[in-house]
Formats: structure tokens, C-alpha cells, sequence
């Protein structure tokens, strides 16, 4: 039997695509230029399927499954974008706004965040639901870094980007449901971590203005995620 | 049986308000109230901030004067974070401030109060405003656009945009002037300077038929409270605080901004979300003081440019005794704050190291309180906050320009209704004169209460059992 890979056929968007096995949809999408909204998903970290923006509609398939972890398979007829597609998206997008405090204007990441770009992709000038408007905090307590949790959407790159690639895991989730929140170790302050070292890697990492550099103001914090591919590259070539 | 009369909302201004004309049992007035009736409480929802936020928060106050919010509350950080910013970045500061000044004044002498002047206190309500101006005289109303236009592209230039341009932060500015914006804000000067000089030389002549306006538009004397530079010369960003009274004479002098709050006390009124400040060593409410271009051409020696010290030498022979009183003179002096504007501009823009690339202080917060003091279009701005250590905000409090006023506007527009209105037979054009009392001194009432809200405003007629007898309703 051949080592080699065994290459799939299927369609995306009428387009006939080949895939490897063991490819995810989005990865496959991407290959070919297609444009599929993500949030929670950036490469180098391990995939969870969290946000649900890149769900799609596979023929056959009553319900709708994320790209980033639905693996290609042979013959399957996917489209990833429809009238249904687009509703869902701008209500993920709707109920993101309405969960926490996100202010854009005056928010450090204004203009340089991934939540506002993905609103504006897809033309979301309003949120239909009540805000929810809860009184959460910042913390400001390590000297370099400050998380405020009015502008966490729970994506939890932070998380694995700390776990996978520092190897400190010192993010975690903490709660359930509405009540869920990103914290560092015991659910202690930031600037009391025994974990952190402090590296910076889940503030590039973050997609809006939760984790940010200190001493920015509005609008001044630009995320950098190359160094993502490029240590992730290294490390596998090292194993 | 005592009446009020109530306008409500009061237009042409930049905020909700409302006007109540108490009458007397002979239907004469006997007193009138100015009311603000929003409210917004930025100095309570900015708490557990990082004080870095203050800037872009603070100016969204205002849409009208972010430009104002910016330069205060960047001062206040910078005092929080105990630096000296870079010398370019002060100037570049100063430039975007000036231009602020330039399109605000323009806004409020062409767009709000000048329909007033050309058409007339009495003219038709429904033309009575920028667009009838433009129908009847299109130079003037060209060249109030112009003017506006320039400074608002001048803050484009510098920030990026009109509207709260991010680029005023703690430390300083992020992004130095290039040589392209400064040719640019070079090539506008002269032209501007020529509208200034002929709207002065328009104004001047249309003196001779405002005699009562300028008589009864809250002429009486009071304290004039403006920033001056050590010399004593007007000054819009930094310098001391001077106080002087009616006669011109000084009353407190080199005042430092950062302690304000030993020379200014703020009293709550039961019928206005708008505070009263008053100047402490006189007590509340003698204390009442103005603060905008009228109260800072009266506090300073001299402007300190050329042609704008000219036009103070006619401005101060209003009231050759002393400081001129009569706030309808707030539009004269707002004319020559731009001249100053223009001419500061100018050589700003011509100094040595206005293209140096170092604009910005870093540091941490390594205060637990700041404090920044600046010249809003409409008067004296103070910013106040008090950090944790971890730089984040546990206390603001703000002085709003226009708050400065209220005591001289409420007192201001009781003198006009007491001489304009008659309470048996109210007129529009006299109840448009007690609204322009108001509009002398371009009251921004969403900065001064902090505040959301339109323009319009409301005025009542109350009799003596509280009963309303006649309202008028503007938007």
C-alpha cells in the first residue's frame, strides 16, 4: 500500500476543489481563495470550533458545521455562503456585541481588531438584540499587560496560544455559560501569575482589545501574529 | 398673579436646555432661571478606566470641541504620568488647538448668531438661521464656511480625521507634522486672515444698531477668569490662571491650573444639571465669573501677535475704564481670537523644530493624580483624575467651559427678559433676544453637563401659583 497522501475531490461553492485526507473544510477553502469568516480560529493553533462564524452548509446535511473542524471528505458539496449563512453570521456577530461592553471608538484596538472588521464584512450596522451592558473589570496588575474582560468574546486563542506554544498554560476559562471568563492561573490577579513569563504572545494573539499592551491609547494597539506560523513551523521541524 | 415664561428648548446652541421667565403680579419679570436638563456622567462611568482611555473618552463629550476635551485630558495624563512632553509635541498641540478655536468660532459667529445680526432679532423665526443668512448675503455665509472648513481640514491634516482624531495622547502626540500638512496649513493662513479682517470691519459697522442688545445682554460687571502666559499675554494651552475684575484690575495672578480647586468652588442648583463654579476667595455666588474670548481678551496685557493686538486696542476702547462688560461683545472678541488663531498658527508652523520627529514621552503613570487645565472655545477646561496604581481611573472630576458661565448666564438673562420681555404680550423676537443672551456665550451644553444631547431649547412663561401660561418650543 502507497505512503502516499490520498487525495479527495469535492465541491466548494460549485468549485471543484481536491483535498488532502484529513484537510479541514477551511483549510481547503483557503487553499483555494475561498473566503471564510473566522474568529476564534488562527493558524498554528489547534482548532476549537468555538465561535461558529465559519459555519457552512453541506448538501445532505440538516444542520450546519464549522469549517475549521469538519474534516473534507470525498464527494461532499459545500457552500459557504447563503442567505441562511450570512443571517447566522450577523447574529453570532449581533449577540458578541450585545454580551459585553465593546465601544469601538474609543477602544485601544479601534480600527486593528478582528471583531470590528468581521462586522463591517458583514455589513452589521446594528445589533437587534437588548445589550447586556455588565459591570466587568480591567485588570491592570502585571507591569507590561492589562485584560479588560468588557471586550473578551471568550475565543480562547489566548488559552492555547499559552498552553501550545509558550507552554505555561497560565489562561484559562473559568464558569459557564454567561458567566464564563478567560483567567490567569487560580483565577488570580494577572500581576500575581506564578506562570506568566510575561512572553506577550496572548496579547498579538488576541482579536479585539481584551489583551493589550500597556500604555496605548485609543486606537494605537496593533496586533503582530506572524510569529505564529513561524514557531509553529520551527517546533514541528525540531520533533 | 405672578407668571413664568418658559423657552423651551432654546436653539442655535449646542446642547437641551431651557429658559423659565418667572413674572411678577404686575406681569412684570421678575427673575429668569437657565435650566440644562441633560445629563450623561463621564466623570462616574470613566471610573476603573485605564487613565490612557481618557483621552478618546473624554472627547466624546463633544462633537463640536473633542479638539478641547483632547488637549485637557492629555494634559492630565501627562501630569499623571509626572513627564515633560517633547517641546514639538507642545507646539503641535498648540497648532490643533488653535485650529479647533478657528473652526468653533467660526461655527458660532457665522452658523448660530449671525443670522441674528443680518436678518435681525426680529426677523422671521423660520429663516431666521445659517441658510437664510446664505439665501440673503452668500459672501458672508461663504466665508464663515470657508473659515470653519480650514480649521476643521487642519485637525484632519494633523489626525486623520475631523471628529475626534486620535493623535493627542499621553506623552504627547503620535505622529509629527509632515512637511506636505504644514505647506498646507501654511497655504490657507492668508485667506483666512483676509475673512476675519473684513467680518471685523462688518461687524464693527452694524454697532450702531444693537445699542440695547449691547446694553441689556447681560452687561453688569463681574470677574473675568482666562489663562495668560507669564507675560500676560492670551494664551489657549498653558500659562497660569488670571482673575480680574470689572475694572480690569487684577485680582488673583499666576494662579498654577494643577490647583485649581483651591481658587474654584462648584455649587449644585436644584433646577439645572449644570453646576455653578464660583471663584472661592469671593464666596458663592459673588464669586460668579466669565471665562471664553471675552473674559480672555479682558484678563490678558496683549494677544501678542501683531494684527490681533491691533484689533485689541479698538476692543479695549469699548470700555476705556475698564474691562468690557457687555457679553454681546463675546461675538467681537470671538472674531479676534481667530485673527490670533491664524497669526499663531502661522509662526508655529514657521518655527525651527515644528518638523522634529520626537513627539512623544513614554513613561508609566507615576502620579496618583493629574491635572490639566486648557482654553476651550468657550472657556477655561479642567480635567482631574485620580489613579490607582495600576493606572486605573478611581476619580474624575470636570470643569466644562460653558459650566464657568452659568452664574453670568443666569443673571445675563435675567437682565434682557426684565428689558425685552413683557409678560401681558410676549414676542418672539423678544424671547429670541433672551436666547441670545445665551448664544453670546456659545454655550456647549453637552460638554458642560457632560451630557448627550441635540440643540433645542424650551422657554416658559410661569405665573405666581407655578401655573405655565405660555411655552415656546424650538428645535
Amino acid at each position: 500500500m502507497s505512503d502516499a497522501p490520498h487525495i479527495l475531490t469535492l465541491k466548494i461553492d460549485d468549485q471543484d476543489v481536491s483535498a488532502v485526507e484529513g484537510q479541514t473544510i477551511l483549510a481547503v477553502a483557503r487553499e483555494n481563495g475561498i473566503a471564510v469568516p473566522t474568529l476564534c480560529f488562527l493558524k498554528g493553533l489547534s482548532p476549537v470550533g468555538a465561535c461558529r462564524l465559519c459555519l457552512v452548509e453541506i448538501k445532505g446535511v440538516p444542520k450546519l458545521l464549522p469549517a475549521c473542524v469538519t474534516r473534507a471528505a470525498e464527494g461532499m458539496e459545500v457552500t459557504t455562503d447563503s442567505p441562511r449563512l450570512r443571517e447566522y453570521r450577523r447574529t453570532i456577530l449581533e449577540l458578541l456585541f450585545a454580551e459585553r461592553n465593546h465601544v469601538c471608538s474609543i477602544c485601544v484596538s479601534n480600527n486593528n481588531c478582528e471583531l470590528q472588521s468581521l462586522a463591517r464584512a458583514q455589513g452589521l450596522t446594528h445589533v437587534r438584540v437588548p445589550y447586556r451592558h455588565p459591570r466587568l473589570g480591567v485588570d491592570a496588575t502585571h507591569s507590561r499587560f492589562s485584560a479588560d474582560h468588557n471586550r473578551c468574546i471568550l475565543c480562547a486563542r489566548c488559552v492555547r496560544v499559552c498552553d501550545e506554544i509558550e507552554g505555561a498554560h497560565t489562561w484559562d476559562i473559568m464558569g459557564r455559560g454567561i458567566d464564563c471568563r478567560v483567567i490567569t492561573d487560580m483565577n488570580q490577579p494577572w500581576g500575581q501569575s506564578d506562570t506568566c513569563t510575561s512572553c506577550g504572545k496572548c496579547v498579538h494573539v488576541c482579536p479585539t482589545g481584551t489583551l493589550t499592551e500597556k500604555g496605548v491609547a485609543a486606537a494605537e494597539m496593533k496586533k503582530r501574529q506572524q510569529f505564529l506560523p513561524y514557531l509553529t513551523a520551527m517546533r514541528e521541524e525540531r520533533e | 398673579m405672578a407668571k413664568t415664561v418658559v423657552i423651551d428648548p432654546i436653539t442655535r446652541i449646542e446642547g437641551h436646555s431651557k429658559i423659565t421667565v418667572y413674572l411678577d403680579d404686575q406681569d412684570q419679570v421678575a427673575d429668569a432661571h437657565f435650566h440644562v436638563t441633560q445629563f450623561r456622567g463621564f466623570e462616574k462611568f470613566t471610573e476603573g478606566r485605564p487613565f490612557q482611555e481618557m483621552p478618546a473618552i473624554t472627547a466624546r463629550i463633544c462633537g463640536i470641541c473633542p479638539v478641547s476635551h483632547l488637549m485637557a485630558s492629555s494634559k492630565a495624563c501627562d501630569d499623571l504620568m509626572a513627564v515633560k512632553i517633547p517641546p514639538t509635541a507642545v507646539k503641535l498641540r498648540r497648532l490643533m488647538n488653535l485650529a479647533q478655536l478657528t473652526q468653533s468660532h467660526a461655527l458660532s459667529f457665522f452658523h448660530l448668531s449671525s443670522p441674528d445680526f443680518l436678518l435681525g432679532f426680529d426677523s422671521d423665526p423660520a429663516q431666521r438661521h445659517v441658510l437664510g443668512v446664505a439665501a440673503k448675503y452668500p459672501e458672508i455665509a461663504k466665508d464663515g464656511i470657508w473659515l470653519r472648513k480650514y480649521g476643521q481640514q487642519v485637525i484632519e491634516w494633523l489626525g486623520g480625521k475631523r471628529i475626534h482624531p486620535a493623535w493627542t495622547v499621553p506623552g504627547g502626540v503620535n505622529a509629527p507634522l509632515s512637511e506636505e500638512v504644514r505647506q498646507k496649513i501654511l497655504e490657507g493662513i492668508p485667506h483666512g486672515i483676509e475673512i476675519v479682517r473684513r467680518t471685523l470691519d462688518f461687524w464693527k459697522n452694524t454697532q450702531g444698531r444693537f445699542a440695547d442688545e449691547i446694553e441689556h445682554f447681560a452687561n453688569f460687571p463681574s470677574l473675568f477668569l482666562g489663562l495668560v502666559t507669564p507675560e500676560g499675554h492670551l494664551e489657549h494651552y498653558d500659562g497660569f490662571i488670571r482673575v480680574v475684575d470689572a475694572d480690569r484690575k487684577i485680582i488673583a495672578d499666576k494662579l498654577e491650573p494643577t490647583a485649581y480647586q483651591h481658587h474654584i468652588g462648584e455649587a449644585s442648583l436644584g433646577d439645572s444639571y449644570l453646576k455653578a463654579p464660583y471663584f472661592k476667595p469671593f464666596g458663592y455666588p459673588d464669586g460668579m465669573y466669565r471665562v471664553g474670548p471675552l473674559a480672555r481678551l479682558n484678563c490678558c496685557d496683549a494677544c501678542g501677535t501683531p494684527l490681533a493686538d491691533k484689533e485689541l486696542l479698538e476692543f479695549r476702547a469699548l470700555r476705556k475704564d475698564g474691562a468690557v462688560l457687555s457679553s454681546f461683545y463675546y461675538h467681537h472678541a470671538r472674531l479676534i481670537e481667530i485673527l490670533f488663531a491664524l497669526e499663531r498658527m502661522q509662526e508655529l508652523c514657521n518655527t525651527a523644530n515644528i518638523m522634529n520627529t520626537h513627539v512623544r514621552a513614554v513613561a508609566n503613570p507615576n502620579k496618583f493624580e493629574g491635572v490639566g487645565v486648557s482654553e476651550a472655545p468657550r472657556g477655561t477646561l479642567f480635567h482631574h483624575y485620580k489613579i490607582n496604581e495600576q493606572g486605573l481611573i478611581t476619580w474624575a472630576n470636570l470643569i466644562v467651559a460653558t459650566g464657568n458661565n452659568n452664574l453670568a448666564m443666569n443673571k445675563g438673562i435675567a437682565q434682557a427678559a426684565k428689558f425685552f420681555v413683557n409678560g401681558k404680550d410676549v414676542k418672539e423676537g423678544a424671547l429670541n433676544r433672551v436666547e441670545a443672551v445665551i448664544r453670546c456665550y456659545d454655550p456647549c451644553l453637552s460638554c458642560s453637563t457632560h451630557a448627550l444631547g441635540q440643540m433645542p431649547i424650551k422657554l416658559s412663561i410661569v405665573n405666581a401659583r407655578g401655573e405655565t401660561i405660555r411655552e415656546l418650543t424650538r428645535y
